[in-house]
This record gives C-alpha cells, structure tokens and sequence, in this order.
C-alpha cells in the first residue's frame, strides 16, 4: 500500500502545486487589481447592443452525433491500452481477438464514413 | 492519521459533498461541473484500491468524453429550468409516494439479496502478485474472455449505426465539394463556345 503512495507522490505533488498557483491566480485579482466599477461596465455587453436572448438556444443535433461517435472510439481506444501492455502474453488467440474487435468497429466506421456522418453539408 | 486513512477520507468527503452539490445546485452547469468532480474523486479512489486502469479510463472516457457531452447538452438545450420548478408543489405528494415505493422496493430487494456461491471469491480475487493491474486486466480480455470481449464490440457498433440512424438527416440539395471530379474537369467540359448572330440572343 505504502509502496503505491509513493509511485503516486510525484501526481500529488503536481496537484498540489496546480491548485497551489490556479488559487494564487484566483484570488489575487481581488487583492492587488485596481477596481472602479460602475453599471455600464458591469452589464453584459453584446456587440453594443442589449443582450436580448437566453443563451440557450436549440442546436443542430450533428453537434451531438459528433460528440457521440467520439465516445465510441474513445472506448476502442481505452481497449487497447491493457492489450498493448500485455501484447507479449497474450499469444495468437488475444492478438486475433483484437484484429477481430478493431474490424467490427471499421465496418462500422465505413458505415458513418460512407453515410457521410463525418462530413458538414 | 496516517496517508491512506488521510487520502480516503479527503476523496471520500469531497465525493460526497459533490455528490449532493449535483442534486442541490440550483444552476444545471454547476450540477455537472461537480459532477465532474466527484468522477475525480471516485478515480482517486479507484487508485487507492489499486485499480490504476479504471481510474485512468474513468477520468478519459467519464470526465473527458461523458461528462462534457453532459454539459454540452445542458448548456444548449433549449430548456427553461424555472417552467420545471412550476408546480413542484403540485406533484410533490405523487412524488414522494413513488419515491417513498422505489425506496421500499429497493430495502426489500437489497435485504433478500444473496452473493452467489463463489462471486465473492472470484470479485475479490487479488491481482497476481509482480504485474500491473493493467497487464492483470489485459491478460485474461482478451483470452479468457475473447467472446464477451468481442460482445463489447458489438455493442459499440450497435452504439455507432444507431447513432448515425437516429440523428443522421442530410439536407437535401447541398452541394458539396468533389476534389477529384474537379480535378478531372477540362476546358473541353466546362466552357461552351457558340457563335451568335448579330441581332439575335442565344
């Protein structure tokens, strides 16, 4: 236990000193930035008019389609990383059964690409 | 206290309190941001556990991929939270009736549960001793269990085409570029000479 806190000291550290410097940057604004507000400047400014709309708005839903085939292969990725590792025990069977995921996903991609899910029209 | 017990209870306590944030905060952004946080800490406990592959493809595909598809849709769907707190006290008795039935259900359910004989055992089996959970994990994936391994494929695919099925609506009459088509193009197809009589159009 104690053996994995020590392979993890140097990310602890890291963090440590991100949150560190991120609050520094956070919070000395307040303390040493010159501040004069006044309305105008604390409206919200649009191009110079009156923000008029909610920035909710309804989007195209190919924004979504993209999101969505990222995941996918975001996780045929995460596949293969353990493979990778151990790629020298795994033998014939293991690096087959990979050969044999990665095609079921390239029928799919030439499924999308051939939709033309990829493109923008 | 000492540095396991310290760091538990540090990723324990912030998961729990982001964890309540994420029902309690009143702006949905907010609710997703500490959802994101409570990914991170359930990663720092996964690699406590030493479960290292988990926690890393938590943080890539849960923080990286799901949760900020979460707050794409819920910083641009086109929905008005205040209309969804109308008549909140309308619905309450309804609610808490349903609740207070999903929560019966779920003691008695939990309360008759039995582990199967030996899941127990083959859950907690450590990982052997000299690998990586990792190379523990990708020894026996793509072996032992080929077959659920290329079940994950399917469903990934099954993910994919119904994605592409259900969203998927090209507009009709867009012209798009063909490179080698304009390539191909010579002066012979694209300009047409004719002679034309004084006095008198084409």
């Amino acid at each position: 236990m104690l053996n994995l806190f020590d392979q993890y000291l140097p990310l602890v550290v890291f963090a440590g000193v991100a949150a560190l410097i991120a609050g520094a940057l956070l919070v000395a604004p307040f303390l040493v930035a010159f501040k004069a507000p006044d309305p105008e400047k604390l409206s919200a400014y649009e191009c110079g008019f009156n923000a008029f709309d909610d920035a909710r708005m309804k989007f195209d839903v190919r924004f979504y389609l993209v999101a969505l085939l990222f995941i996918v292969f975001d996780l045929e990725v995460a596949f293969l990383f353990p493979w990778a590792i151990a790629f020298r025990y795994v033998g014939d069977l293991g690096f087959w059964s990979m050969i044999v995921f990665l095609a079921i996903l390239t029928v799919g991609f030439i499924y999308e690409w051939k939709k033309g899910a990829l493109e923008w029209d | 206290m000492d540095v396991p017990a310290f760091f538990f209870t540090l990723f324990s306590t912030v998961m729990i309190v982001s964890a309540i944030l994420v029902i309690a905060a009143r702006n949905p952004v907010h609710s997703v941001l500490f959802l994101i946080l409570a990914f991170c800490n359930a990663a720092g406990l996964f690699v406590m556990l030493g479960a290292e592959f988990l926690a890393m493809i938590l943080v890539v595909v849960y923080v990286g991929a799901i949760a900020v598809l979460f707050l794409f849709v819920v910083m641009m769907l086109d929905v008005d939270f205040t209309e969804f707190k109308q008549g909140f006290l309308q619905y309450l008795p309804i609610g808490a009736l349903i609740g207070a039935v999903v929560l019966v259900e779920l003691f008695l359910v939990l309360g008759n549960w039995v582990a199967g004989s030996g899941s127990v055992a083959a859950v907690t089996t450590p990982v052997p001793p000299g690998m990586t959970n990792t190379m523990a994990l990708g020894r026996v994936l793509y072996t032992q269990y080929a077959y659920l391994f290329q079940g994950a494929a399917l469903v990934l695919l099954t993910a994919m085409i119904g994605a592409i099925v259900l969203t998927l609506h090209h507009k009709v009459g867009v012209k798009r570029q063909n490179i080698a088509e304009q390539n191909a193009r010579t002066p012979a197809d694209a300009i047409e000479i004719h002679k034309v009589a004084s006095g008198k159009g084409l």
